[in-house]
């Protein structure tokens, strides 16, 4: 974008990002106001709270489950994504730059274990943690994240390896690098862009999981927070568990927000736009 | 060039592979046997979690489709071959869900696809504060689902909801009628997974080089033949990935019916149908069957798509 940023575009794309801000942000809006009404207000069907309470904040932290599901869910989802998206990515390389036999099976097969109904397979996977002594333990979440996380992550980084110039990896090896140290240096940089969108989307598969979450842990040893916001029951038991809810949805979603704010950033275009010139 | 000795490539630039002597045959096979070697050990490691952690569920689940079992009554368990893929084809229920489970897909990924293609573009060229907008679209997705679909269920049922409050008549009860039902399950889906679309058509993007926009602009393409001849053809095997995976997890859609009708007036989708029999009626065998035969649709799409789009599939020589 080499034009000249005029006052009309700018007003142009302010426009654009308001009407899009209002598309994401009303939905959230209305879960952060629930999250402040009293459980008498919680059904008054306004959209911004007439009186305002922090009530449903101080009661999911009155005990310890929500800083133990808080930990296990922020350990399990990063040691799931740095596995994860670690094997997907020499899995990827080799399908996107070598030949070797076997690849359309193994890229068919790693698509079947993405399309399986994960509903249907949550009771023998149960049998097998048993058996294994993993259930209720963070690698028994871990393991289950990297398996099914892996087919997606593959398929992202493979489309964004096969399009980097092959001279680049053929101009390192020329200068003396093995094919690893022509991964790390050069490949991977290159694919920031798929890598860090693997990455997200890793994570927020991991972080956001409830079935094999609700189903695979049985305390707080390993119980991650969305299968603990199902354990919530409001103060007294007819009270309504909705505002609790929605004060654990609003901080569970801030490292999100962290998070995402903190990779974005290496989404960048034109990387090797110019690489490859002369 | 010909000092080292590279492995033969995939034709990815385009060019021919030229006629090789005897000799240099020879030492390419030996090449290609050290390729060959080094893609295994790379897809090794990924190979063998799939496959521990995958393949004895998945053969257990079509095991059980061929059997009548009943938690409720496992002592009547046994081998009926084809009998339950019979009685769920046979089954006015089946239908039904299947068709509404296509028009969900059908329209919600249509929707994602348009709006998560502006929502990219809007994170890749927007001049006015780039890194909070891109942060912003994420968040929807990265709101767990089930507390997404409270929120909306909460919204749309009167006396308790703004959107019930503000839009609707006092008396409209949209998650009561088969049609508002669906067209709200769309709108929860579509607001919640169009960030999904726009992070993957956004990194895809990414790849499209700036000069080549540049020539064709010099050349005097208008904005729109540039994104249609340049960026749409460059950022394909983004759009796989992005649609496919999209589709592939509309097609089961559970959590937002769950929660939003409880699969009343006939909004049931295809899972919510595996969920019933096994968790509700506790009929692994029928569930099995279901679960096998969304499996199959989901296939039946997949094989679709990878051919449509060809060589921009993963792994595709081209």
């Amino acid at each position: 974008m080499a034009a000249v940023i005029t006052p009309g575009k700018r007003a142009g794309w302010t426009a654009i990002d308001v009407v899009v801000a209002i598309w994401v942000i009303v939905p959230l809006l209305w879960i952060v106001s629930l999250s402040f009404k009293s459980p008498a207000a919680i059904a008054d069907g306004n959209l911004w709270p007439t009186h305002w309470t922090t009530s449903n904040y101080s009661s999911i932290f009155q005990t310890s489950d929500f800083y133990d599901a808080l930990r296990n869910s922020v350990g399990i989802a990063v040691i799931a994504t740095a596995i994860g998206t670690l094997l997907a990515s020499f899995a990827a390389y080799a399908i996107a730059r070598l030949r070797f036999r076997g690849k359309q099976l193994l890229v068919g097969a790693s698509l079947l274990v993405a399309m399986f109904p994960q509903i249907s397979l949550v009771t023998p996977l149960f049998n097998v943690l048993r058996v294994t002594h993993l259930f209720n333990t963070w690698w028994g979440l871990v393991i289950p994240y990297v398996c099914f996380s892996l087919p997606m992550a593959i398929y992202i980084l493979s489309a964004f390896f096969r399009e980097i110039p092959r001279d680049l990896e053929r101009a390192a090896e020329i200068d003396g690098a093995t094919p690893l140290q022509a991964f790390v240096r050069v490949i991977a940089p290159l694919a920031a862009p798929g890598m860090v969108t693997a990455f997200i989307l890793v994570f927020l598969f991991c972080w956001n999981d409830f079935l094999f979450a609700i189903s695979f842990t049985s305390s707080n040893a390993s119980r991650t927070v969305p299968a603990a916001i199902a354990y919530f029951t409001g103060n007294s038991s007819f009270e309504n568990p909705i505002g609790n809810i929605a004060a654990a949805a609003v901080i569970i979603t801030i490292p999100i927000l962290v998070f995402v704010l903190f990779f974005q950033r290496r989404i960048v275009a034109g990387l090797t736009s110019g690489a490859v010139k002369g | 060039m010909t000092t080292t000795l590279t492995p033969p490539e995939s034709p990815t630039g385009g060019q021919a592979p030229a006629p090789l002597s005897r000799s240099e045959r020879k030492r390419l096979s030996k090449g290609a046997r050290q390729e060959e070697h080094l893609g295994w050990m790379l897809c090794a490691p990924a190979v063998i979690v799939m496959v521990a952690v995958a393949a004895f569920p998945m053969g257990y689940a079509i095991y059980l489709s061929f059997q009548r079992y009943s938690l409720r009554f496992p002592n009547l368990a046994k081998w009926v071959g084809l009998n339950n893929y019979g009685a769920v084809l046979g089954s006015k229920f089946w239908w039904q869900a299947f068709l509404i489970t296509v028009i969900i897909t059908v329209i919600s990924v249509a929707l994602e696809f348009v709006l998560g293609m502006a929502f990219a573009m809007l994170m890749h060229k927007t001049l006015v504060g780039k890194g909070f907008m891109r942060t912003l679209i994420l968040i929807p997705y990265g709101l767990v689902t089930v507390v997404a679909a409270y929120g909306w269920q909460y919204a749309w049922t009167p006396s308790t909801g703004y959107l019930a409050k503000y839009l609707l008549s006092s008396t409209a009860a949209p998650l009561t009628h088969t049609g508002t039902s669906i067209a709200l399950i769309i709108l929860a889906e579509v607001w919640k997974t169009t960030p999904f679309m726009a992070l993957l058509l956004l990194a895809g993007l990414s790849l499209v080089s700036e000069d080549l926009l540049a020539a064709a602009r010099m050349d005097g393409a208008s904005a729109w033949q540039r994104f249609i001849r340049i960026t749409l053809p460059l950022m394909k095997p983004a759009i796989l990935v992005a649609v496919l995976f999209r589709t592939l997890d509309a097609f089961r859609v559970f959590d937002n019916i769950f929660i939003l009708t409880g699969g009343a007036n006939n909004t049931a989708s295809v899972s919510f149908l595996a969920y019933n029999n096994l968790f509700k009626a506790l009929n692994l065998g029928l569930g099995s069957t279901v679960s096998v035969l969304i499996f199959i649709a989901v296939a039946i799409i997949a094989f679709i798509f990878v051919k449509l789009f060809g060589a921009a599939a993963p792994g595709s020589e081209a």
